[in-house]
C-alpha cells in the first residue's frame, strides 16, 4: 500500500488526498518553525506574525510535557499491545479492548480503596500496589477471555466487519455495565504517598511518572520474553502467521487465541492501574479515548508488530502532550488544551493517510495483508 | 486457567446434564447481574398486571423461563438431533436448570442480608433484599426463588413439548398482555382521541398497568384470534407474492397508501406526548435511512454518522437563528435547507475522500474519529465565536411554512408532519436508488470490491456517492432537529448517537428500507433515543446497556436483522448457501479450476 504510487496523483480523489497531505505537512512545519522562532526570541517577527500573543515555553514546562508524554505513552503502548496481538492473529479490531483497560482501572480503584480502608495502602504502599496490579491483571484477563469465548469465537468465519460491529456492542455493554453496577459518577483512587508524588531532584520529575514508566517497561519485558522465548509465544507467532498450517503442525489454535486475548487483557490490566496512578480518577468512559489513542499507536508502530506498538505508544503520547503547544499554539489557535483529543484523532487520521502500514511495518498473516 | 478447570469438571458430568449445568450457571450469573444492575427495584414501579406482576419482576422471572425453554429444546449438532433424550429427561433438566437459575437469587438474598458491599456496588441495598424476599424475611427469600426457579423452568420445559400450534398461541397471548401493558399510554391516548374511553376503562388500573380482568380478557381474545388467524396472514402474503407484476404493484401501492393515510390521521387523534414520541421516531427513521444507504447498501461501516447530523444542525442554526454569534443571515428555514444540502455534500466529500481507500475496519475507526473531531470543534473555544462553544446556539425560530404557520417544538403534531414529509422523501430516494444503476453498483461493491472494479465500476466515485447521499439525509435530520428543539449544543452529538443509529439499522435489517423503519419504530418507540424517552420511560437508565447487548446478540444470532434483505442475508450466510448449493449438485467446491462445477454437473447428467 505504502508504495510510491500512493504519492503520484491519478484521479481527483488522489489529487485531493495529495493536497490534504501537503496541507497537513505544511501546517506541522510552519507550526514547528514558528515554535522554534518564538523559542529563540519571543519577539521574533516570524513568530509574531503567526501568533501575536506568543509567549514561548520555559525549560521546565517543556520537560514536564515531555515526561508526562512519555508516561502516558508507555500506558498507551501497553494497551496497544492488545489491539496489535489480536489484529495480528484474528485480523479484526477488538474495539472493546479499551473497555478492558477501563475494567482494570475500575478494579484498581475498588481494591485500592478497600486496602486504604484497611490501612494497608499507607503502611505498605509497594505491597498494595503489587496486589492491585495482580488483581487487575486477573480480572482483565478473565474479561478478555470471556469476551473471546462468548462473542468472537462463534464469529471466527464471519465477514470481517461483523466481529468489529460485535466488539462495538461489547464496548457499549461493558461501559454501561459499569454505569449500572458502580454508578455514573467518577470515582477516585486513594492519595498516593508523599515520597512518590514529590518531584525528584534528578531533572525534577515526579516519582509517579518514573514509576509508571518502570512498570510499563517491566510488563513489556515480560511480554517480550513470553512471545519470543517460550513455546506458547512460538505458538502465538505461528497462529498469527497462518492459522490453518499452525493447526496442522499440532498447535491448538483455539487455546492459543484464548491465550492471546488473555495476555492482551493482562497488559490492559497493568495499563489500567497506571491510569489510576497518573490521573487518580476513573469513570465509565475512561476506556474510550485511551483505547482510540492506543489503537492509533498500534497503527503507527505497524499493527501486529509488538515492539512497534510500544514505540508507537510513546510517539502518540509525546505528540499528544507536546503537539498542541508545539504546533497549534504557535499558529495562534486559542484554547489548545481543549483540542487535545481532537489532536489525538487528527493524528490517527494523519497516520492512516500518510502511512497506513506503520513506521516499523505490519506483521499480518498472508490473507490479511490486503 | 480457570476455564480449563471448569471444562474438566464439566466433562465429568454425563452427557446432557453438562448442558443443564452450564446453562443453569449462566442463568444464575445473569439473574444476579440483572438484580445488581438495579433493574428490578427501579422497574418495580411500572406495573404490568396490577396486583401481581410488575416490570421489575418480569426482568428476573424471564430468566428461568427462558432457561427452561432452552433446555427443553433438543440439543442440535450441525442440524442433526443429538441422541434425542426422553421427555422425562427434558423436563427434569428444565427443572434443574431453573433451580440453578433461581438459586443465584437465593444466594444473593443470603449475601444481601449478611454482608454490606454497598461501597462499590450501588444497588446493594435493603430495597433489593426486600424485593427479593417479597418483604417477608431472608429465609423466605432464600426458599421462594428455588421454588420459583424450578416452577418456571418446568413451565418453560413443558412449553417445548407442546405442539408448535399451542406454542404459538401461548406466545401470542403472553406478547399481547405484555405489549398492551407497555403500550398503555399510547392506547389510552388514542382512545381518548376518538372519545371511546369507556371501552378501555376496565382494562387499565387507575395508576397504570393492566387489571386482572383486562389481562384475562386480552389473553383470551388474542389466544382465540391467533387460533383462528393462524396461517391466514401467511396465505395472504403468499397470494400477493404469487400475483403477476402489475397487480402486485397495485396491491403494494394500496398498502402503502393505507399506511400513509393512517400516519396522516394518527397525529390528529393523539395528544402532545404521543406526538412528540412519533416525531422522535420519525427523526430516527430519517437518520437510519441515511445510514442504511452507507452501511446497508454500500457496505461502508461509518461510525461517525453523527458528524453529518451535527453539521446539518449547526449550519441550519447558524443560517436561521437571529442569535447566531458571528454571522446571522436569518434565512427562512427552507432557504437555509438548500444551503445546508450543499454544505452536507461538501462535508460528505471531505470526510469521504480521505477514508475511501482504507480497509473496512480502519475506515470505521477513522470515521469515528471524524465524528468526534467535529463535535470537539463545535465545542472548542477556538470556534466558539462561530458556534457558541459549550453554550451552543439557542432561541432558534421554527420553520415558517409560507407565512401560514410555524413548526416548532411547542407543537409536536406539526413537527411530526414535517418529519413525515422528509421521511417520505428519504424513503422515495432510498427506494429509487436501490433499484438504480448506482444502487446496483453499491451492492456490487459491498459484495466484492475487486470484482466490482473489474466489472468496470468506478468504486471510488460510487462509494463517495454513498457518503454524499448519506450526508444529505443526515443533514435533513439535523435541520429538523434544530427546528424541533430550538437550540443546538455539542452534547447532542455524542458518539453514542452514531452507535444507536447503527443499532437501529442492524436490528431492523441492513439494506432493507422496511426493516430499518421497523427497527426505528420498535427501538426508539419502546426504549427511546439517546436523549429522547420512549414508551418505557423507566428503562432510560438501562437503555444503553440494552442497546449494547442487543447489538452483540443480533450479530451472533441474526446478523441480517429483523426484516432481512434477501441479498444481504445470502452474503452473511454465504457458507451455508454454498453448502446447500453443493448438496444440490449445483456447484463443485473442489479446486477443479473455473469450469469444474459445470463439468461435474454435466458428467452426472
Amino acid at each position: 500500500m505504502a508504495s510510491a504510487s500512493m504519492w503520484v496523483p491519478r484521479t481527483k480523489v488522489d489529487w485531493f488526498l495529495t493536497v490534504l497531505r501537503v496541507l497537513a505537512l505544511t501546517v506541522v512545519t510552519v507550526g514547528l518553525l514558528a515554535f522554534i522562532a518564538q523559542q529563540i526570541n519571543v519577539d521574533n517577527p516570524f513568530a509574531r506574525v503567526v501568533n501575536p500573543d506568543a509567549t514561548g515555553l520555559t525549560g521546565p514546562q517543556f520537560r514536564g510535557l515531555v515526561i508526562s508524554g512519555f508516561a502516558q505513552g508507555a500506558m498507551y503502548g501497553l494497551i496497544a499491545l492488545g489491539y496489535s496481538m489480536v489484529y495480528g492473529v484474528l485480523g479484526f479490531i477488538n474495539f472493546a479492548h479499551g473497555e478492558v483497560f477501563m475494567v482494570g482501572a475500575m478494579t484498581g480503584m475498588i481494591t485500592s480503596n478497600k486496602l486504604d480502608d484497611a490501612g494497608l495502602w499507607e503502611t505498605n504502599f509497594l505491597g498494595s500496589l503489587f496486589f492491585i496490579v495482580a488483581v487487575s491483571m486477573l480480572v482483565c484477563t478473565l474479561t478478555a477471555v470471556i469476551m473471546e469465548r462468548v462473542a468472537y469465537r462463534p464469529l471466527r468465519k464471519a465477514p470481517r466487519l461483523i466481529p468489529l460491529i460485535t466488539s462495538i456492542g461489547i464496548s457499549f455493554f461493558i461501559q454501561n455495565t459499569s454505569v449500572v453496577l458502580l454508578g455514573p459518577t467518577s470515582k477516585a483512587y486513594p492519595d498516593m504517598p508523599d515520597w512518590l508524588t514529590a518531584k525528584r531532584t534528578f531533572l525534577e520529575i515526579e516519582g509517579t511518572k518514573i514509576m509508571v514508566i518502570c512498570v510499563a517497561a517491566v510488563a513489556m519485558l515480560g511480554l517480550w520474553l513470553l512471545v519470543e522465548r517460550t513455546k506458547t509465544g512460538k505458538a502465538m507467532r505461528a497462529v498469527a502467521e497462518d492459522q490453518e498450517i499452525a493447526g496442522l503442525m499440532g498447535v491448538d489454535v483455539n487455546r492459543t487465541i484464548v491465550k492471546v486475548f488473555a495476555v492482551g487483557g493482562a497488559m490492559a490490566g497493568v495499563a489500567g492501574i497506571l491510569w489510576g496512578v497518573l490521573f487518580r480518577s476513573v469513570i465509565h468512559y475512561t476506556g474510550f479515548l485511551p483505547g482510540i489513542k492506543a489503537f492509533s499507536s498500534a497503527v503507527v508502530g505497524g499493527i501486529g508488530n509488538l515492539g512497534g506498538s510500544m514505540a508507537g505508544g510513546l510517539f502518540i503520547g509525546l505528540a499528544e502532550s507536546t503537539g498542541p503547544l508545539l504546533i497549534l499554539e504557535p499558529l495562534g489557535v486559542s484554547g489548545v488544551s481543549q483540542l487535545r483529543d481532537a489532536v489525538a484523532f487528527a493524528m490517527l487520521i494523519g497516520v492512516l493517510l500518510l502511512k497506513p502500514s506503520g513506521l516499523f511495518g505490519e506483521r499480518l498473516s498472508a490473507e490479511d495483508r490486503a | 486457567m480457570s476455564a480449563t478447570v471448569l471444562n474438566t469438571v464439566l466433562r465429568r458430568i454425563p452427557g446432557t446434564w453438562r448442558r443443564v449445568v452450564r446453562l443453569g450457571a449462566l442463568g444464575a450469573v445473569g439473574q444476579v447481574f440483572i438484580s445488581l444492575s438495579g433493574m428490578p427495584v427501579r422497574l418495580d414501579v411500572r406495573e404490568i398486571i396490577v396486583p401481581i406482576l410488575s416490570l421489575g419482576y418480569v426482568t428476573v422471572l424471564a430468566v428461568p423461563l427462558v432457561l427452561g425453554v432452552l433446555l427443553g429444546r433438543r440439543p442440535e449438532h450441525e442440524e442433526f438431533l443429538e441422541n434425542p433424550p426422553g421427555r422425562r429427561d427434558l423436563v427434569l433438566g428444565a427443572i434443574a436448570g431453573g433451580l440453578m437459575g433461581g438459586g443465584g437469587l437465593s444466594v444473593l438474598a443470603l449475601l444481601l442480608a449478611n454482608f454490606d458491599l454497598r461501597d462499590p456496588l450501588i444497588n446493594w441495598s435493603p430495597q433489593l433484599l426486600e424485593f427479593l424476599s417479597f418483604g417477608r424475611g431472608t429465609a423466605f427469600g432464600f426458599g421462594i426463588w428455588l421454588v420459583i426457579g424450578a416452577g418456571l423452568g418446568l413451565v418453560g420445559g413443558t412449553l417445548r413439548l407442546a405442539s408448535s400450534r399451542t406454542q404459538k398461541v401461548i406466545m401470542t397471548m403472553a406478547l399481547t398482555v405484555v405489549g398492551a401493558a407497555i403500550l398503555e399510554s399510547l392506547v389510552v391516548d388514542l382512545v381518548e382521541g376518538v372519545s371511546l374511553e369507556a371501552l378501555v376503562e376496565w382494562m387499565y388500573a387507575p395508576r397504570g398497568g393492566l387489571t386482572l380482568v383486562g389481562a384475562g380478557v386480552l389473553a383470551v381474545v388474542s389466544g382465540l384470534l391467533s387460533l383462528v388467524g393462524q396461517g391466514r396472514v401467511k396465505n395472504m402474503q403468499e397470494r400477493i407474492q404469487a400475483m403477476e407484476g402489475p397487480r402486485q404493484t397495485r396491491v403494494n401501492l394500496m398498502l402503502i397508501a393505507a399506511v400513509g393515510v393512517v400516519l396522516v390521521i394518527l397525529p390528529l387523534l393523539v395528544g402532545k406526548l404521543t406526538n412528540e414520541l412519533l416525531a422522535n421516531i420519525g427523526l430516527f427513521v430519517l437518520l437510519a435511512l441515511g445510514l442504511n444507504i452507507v452501511v446497508g447498501l454500500a457496505g461502508i461501516l461509518d461510525l461517525g454518522y453523527v458528524a453529518f447530523f451535527a453539521v446539518g444542525s449547526y449550519s441550519t442554526a447558524v443560517l436561521t437563528a437571529a442569535t447566531s454569534p458571528r454571522i446571522a443571515p436569518e434565512f427562512p428555514w427552507f432557504v437555509a435547507l438548500i444551503i445546508v444540502i450543499f454544505i452536507a455534500i461538501l462535508v460528505g466529500l471531505f470526510i469521504g475522500a480521505p477514508v475511501i481507500r482504507m480497509r473496512g475496519d480502519y475506515l470505521a475507526i477513522v470515521t469515528l474519529g471524524f465524528g468526534e473531531i467535529i463535535r470537539l470543534l463545535f465545542l472548542s473555544d477556538w470556534l466558539s465565536g462561530w458556534f457558541g462553544g459549550s453554550q451552543g446556539i439557542t432561541a432558534i425560530d421554527g420553520v415558517d411554512v409560507f407565512g401560514l404557520l410555524t413548526v416548532d417544538g411547542t407543537n409536536p403534531r406539526r413537527v411530526f408532519y414535517l418529519v413525515l414529509f422528509f421521511c417520505a422523501i428519504a424513503i422515495y430516494i432510498s427506494w429509487r436508488l436501490e433499484r438504480s444503476r448506482l444502487g446496483r453498483a453499491w451492492m456490487a461493491v459491498r459484495e466484492d470490491e475487486p470484482v466490482a472494479e473489474a466489472m468496470g465500476i468506478n468504486t471510488v466515485n460510487v462509494k463517495l456517492m454513498a457518503f454524499v447521499v448519506g450526508a444529505v439525509l443526515g443533514s435533513f435530520g439535523g435541520a429538523i432537529f434544530v427546528a424541533k428543539v430550538g437550540s443546538v449544543f455539542p452534547t447532542s452529538f455524542l458518539i453514542l448517537v452514531s452507535i444507536i443509529i447503527l443499532v437501529v439499522v442492524i436490528f431492523g435489517g441492513m439494506g432493507n428500507i422496511f426493516g430499518v423503519i421497523a427497527g426505528a419504530v420498535v427501538l426508539i418507540g419502546v426504549l427511546g433515543g439517546p436523549k429522547q424517552p420512549g414508551l418505557l420511560v423507566e428503562f432510560s437508565e438501562f437503555k444503553l446497556l440494552i442497546y449494547g447487548a442487543l447489538l452483540v446478540w443480533m450479530m451472533l444470532a441474526r446478523p441480517e436483522g429483523l426484516i432481512p434483505s434477501a441479498r444481504r442475508s445470502r452474503e452473511l450466510h454465504q457458507e451455508e448457501f454454498l453448502q446447500d448449493a453443493w448438496l444440490r449438485g449445483q456447484i463443485d467446491t473442489d479446486d477443479n479450476g473455473p469450469d469444474g462445477g459445470s463439468g461435474t454437473a454435466g458428467a452426472e447428467a
